[in-house]
């Protein structure tokens, strides 16, 4: 390791959360402190006025470099909770294509007064480097990037687990479909086996699959009736168009036969299983609708737990 | 002009001669001794003095690319490294297919008076892998060799019918393997670390296909084929049996990847950026031991200078490439102390063997050869940072890094054309 490198870049001197890059790397008891953080912002959502003044006076930048609806909305409702002004931009559409650099983009930004950076962008460590040429107070979080994380979405979904588990140390948890390209999986990977618990199972063809998946600590399976035995949480991934047809796969139709999750295939997990999914959903491609929709589905209640999840990270990074 | 350059540690590398002495130059050559008085004398005493490097790989940057690096900056940190001959590939902007931009190149750098360069012509028209360059016009302006440096060569046909042409002629083919549809879009090695940080991953059987290809055409056309850049452990295994065979192969490695793996990207360290990509702890260790037993015959720089701003970039965004002209020297002694390596052994890797590929008379402290010289500190700490680089190019892995091993002064045909007191 060079000299330079930084030890952790996401936590500050005392160890607290500065920016949120990824999951990987910080200790249990800060992901811990975001779910906790997450219950007490959830009561928010539900009240008549849903808002608290933590974040007034504060400016978040919604730095989309990559599309996104879904996302960039949650950390829109997350932010006015808090009672952030909340500015957005789709600079995929903007700067960007005007020839400007990211970091230029950033500085730019960084002179309208940021205080938070809420980062997507397609290639992975995008926000490392954003992280690494901010001012001290301002933060990144990272809102996706490439292949590499989506730590609020995998906080999220640790979020929903322990909603609905309880107790991580005792689950069996099953992710299936295409890990290679997703940020999702290792995110969540990564939160998971932080907070002990015992088995990650991976499901999918060895084409959808990066190299040495093992060496993040799940074990593989590619057939999915033996990955979904005795699983408590079942967590499908989206495939995206692109990949359907093509030298990874051969067909939608082929791969929802082997790595679709229907009724029959879920009856192997346990009993009281869940199912997640981050979405958006493609139906009949990764998920049977009877499924989806079915009583064993929380897919509607994550993105609900998302907005107290992302209103936790905000609160907590800006409060540091 | 006569030079006497006193009471240093001489090493041959071509010898394994090491002892104090005196080195006398006449004339641009060494010489046995002479009576008379010389016109400078340099204290050598306790520097080593050694033949100048001989690197294989070193971007100028010219034509075409002078917003990174222009001859004089990469021809000043050629002699500051202590390098005083370097060959350089040809993926200029245009690329060096034709015999006019050769012969621009080298009298540009003969007007510089300070290493030689030795320009690497292009096999294929453009890089672009379909038509043959005219070789022999190229060889006749002073091309030493051919390659098609990074870019790919997708059709087999075409690198079958460029190796039996070349051979015609004896001209060796300097060749990097990697399968192109393999290595697509990849930006690092296909490993556990690509996998942690969502990088496209190259596999090290990328390498390893396109070798095993190319030395079927080696026992096919009886081309003389040097491999560049190898990444892989099954790679050095492959050349170590083909030498063994007998056919006429030689190959480098890159000398950061003797030193450095795929842990050493971090977060995301585009400096780590590299063609190829660094590879695992394992190929590094098979790499470092290659090049200690003779397998891989030398190390290069594979300097290549890149603007800051195409290195403040996400990492697959980044331009590969690391500078390395004044790295080679501190980096290769790094490597022969790890080694256990005796220093002339050490240096036979960057000056005598590089010789032998390259085919010139330079590269040994011998009677009638050249007087290209390095004279250095082989204890002497120095940090690596954008001010004690002369290289345009500031992007290096090794950045803030404390290094043994700083040139002294630099002769090249008997000239001095670097010093520093």
């Amino acid at each position: 390791m060079p000299p330079s490198s930084p030890h952790n870049p996401q936590l500050n001197a005392n160890g607290e959360l500065q920016h949120l890059l990824s999951i990987e790397g910080l200790p249990p008891e800060i992901l811990t402190q975001i779910l906790d953080t997450a219950e007490s912002f959830a009561g928010v959502t539900e009240r008549e006025v849903k808002k608290v003044p933590l974040l007034r006076g504060k400016s978040v930048f919604n730095l989309f470099f990559e599309a996104s609806t879904r996302t960039r909305t949650t950390f829109e409702i997350a932010a006015k909770r808090l009672s952030a002004d909340v500015i957005n931009l789709n600079v995929a559409v903007s700067s960007q294509s005007k020839g400007e650099s990211l970091l230029d983009t950033v500085a730019n930004l960084s002179a309208m007064h940021a205080d938070v950076f809420i980062v997507r962008h397609s290639s992975s460590g995008a926000p490392h480097l954003i992280a690494r040429h901010v001012k001290p107070h301002e933060h990144v979080i990272n809102a996706g990037d490439g292949r590499h994380a989506h730590p609020t979405q995998g906080l999220l979904d640790l979020y929903t687990i322990r909603h609905y588990k309880k107790n991580f140390t005792q689950l069996r948890v099953a992710i299936v479909g295409d890990v290679l390209h997703s940020r999702v999986a290792r995110s969540l990977i990564h939160g998971l086996t932080t907070l002990g618990v015992p088995e990650v199972r991976v499901i999918a063809p060895q084409t959808l699959l990066p190299a040495g998946v093992e060496s993040l600590g799940v074990r593989v399976f590619h057939d999915m009736r033996a990955g979904l035995k005795d699983c408590d949480v079942v967590v499908m991934l989206r495939l995206q168009n692109e990949r359907m047809n093509g030298a990874l796969l051969p067909s939608a139709q082929e791969f929802f036969k082997h790595y679709g999750l229907t009724a029959d295939k879920l009856a192997l997990a346990r009993p009281e299983a869940i199912v997640m999914h981050p979405g958006p959903m493609n139906r009949g491609v990764e998920i049977d609708s009877s499924v989806a929709d079915g009583a064993h589905s929380v897919i509607l209640p994550q993105v609900t737990f998302g907005i107290a999840v992302r209103m936790a990270v905000m609160s907590i990074v800006a409060g540091n | 002009m006569k030079l006497l350059v006193k009471g240093g540690r001489v090493v041959d590398p071509a010898s394994g001669r090491d002892q104090i002495g005196d080195v006398y130059v006449s004339e641009g050559r060494l010489v046995e001794s002479f009576k008379d008085k010389p016109e400078k004398t340099i204290d050598a005493k306790g520097l080593v003095v050694a033949p100048g490097l001989i690197d294989l790989s070193a971007r100028l940057r010219e034509p075409g690319y002078e917003y990174k690096a222009t001859l004089e900056s990469e021809m000043d940190a050629a002699v500051a490294g202590g390098v005083t001959s370097l060959a350089c590939p040809p993926d200029t902007d245009p690329a060096l297919d034709e015999p006019g931009l050769v012969d621009m190149l080298r009298r540009r750098a003969k007007a510089l008076a300070r290493a030689r360069v030795y320009p690497i012509g292009a096999l294929t028209v453009k890089l672009a892998g379909e038509r043959l360059t005219e070789m022999a016009e190229l060889a006749e302006a002073g091309c030493v060799a051919f390659s098609q440096a990074n870019a790919p060569l997708a059709d087999t046909n075409v690198l079958w019918r460029a190796m039996q042409y070349a051979a015609t002629f004896g001209f060796p083919v300097w060749l990097r393997v990697e399968d192109g549809s393999l290595a697509r879009g990849g930006v690092a090695h296909d490993g556990e670390v690509a996998t942690r940080l969502g990088l496209p991953g190259i596999p090290a059987f990328a390498e390893t296909l396109a070798l095993g290809s190319l030395l079927q055409l080696v026992r096919a056309t009886g081309s003389r084929v040097h491999v560049c850049r190898l990444s892989s452990a099954v790679a050095v295994e492959m050349v170590r049996a083909a030498k063994d065979e007998g056919l006429p192969v030689s190959c480098d490695v890159g000398i950061h990847h003797v030193h450095l793996s795929e842990m050493d990207l971090g977060y995301y360290d585009s400096n780590c950026r590299l063609e190829p990509p660094l590879r695992s702890q394992r190929d590094r260790a098979s790499l470092a031991a290659g090049l200690a037993d003779g397998t891989i015959d030398c190390a290069v720089s594979d300097h290549t200078p890149v603007d800051e701003d195409q290195k403040q970039k996400p990492f697959a965004e980044a331009e590969p490439g690391a500078t390395g002209l004044e790295l080679l020297l501190p980096l290769a002694l790094k490597w022969g102390a790890q080694a256990n390596l005796p220093l002339a052994k050490t240096l036979a890797r960057v000056t005598s063997d590089a010789a032998r590929i390259l085919g010139v008379q330079s590269g040994r402290i011998a009677t009638g050869a050249p007087a290209d010289l390095v004279l250095f500190d082989p204890d002497e700490l120095w940090r690596v940072g954008p001010g004690a680089l002369k290289s345009q190019g500031k992007n290096t892995p090794f950045l803030g890094y404390e290094l043994a091993g700083r040139v002294r002064a630099t002769i090249v045909a008997g000239k001095v054309v670097y010093e520093r007191r």
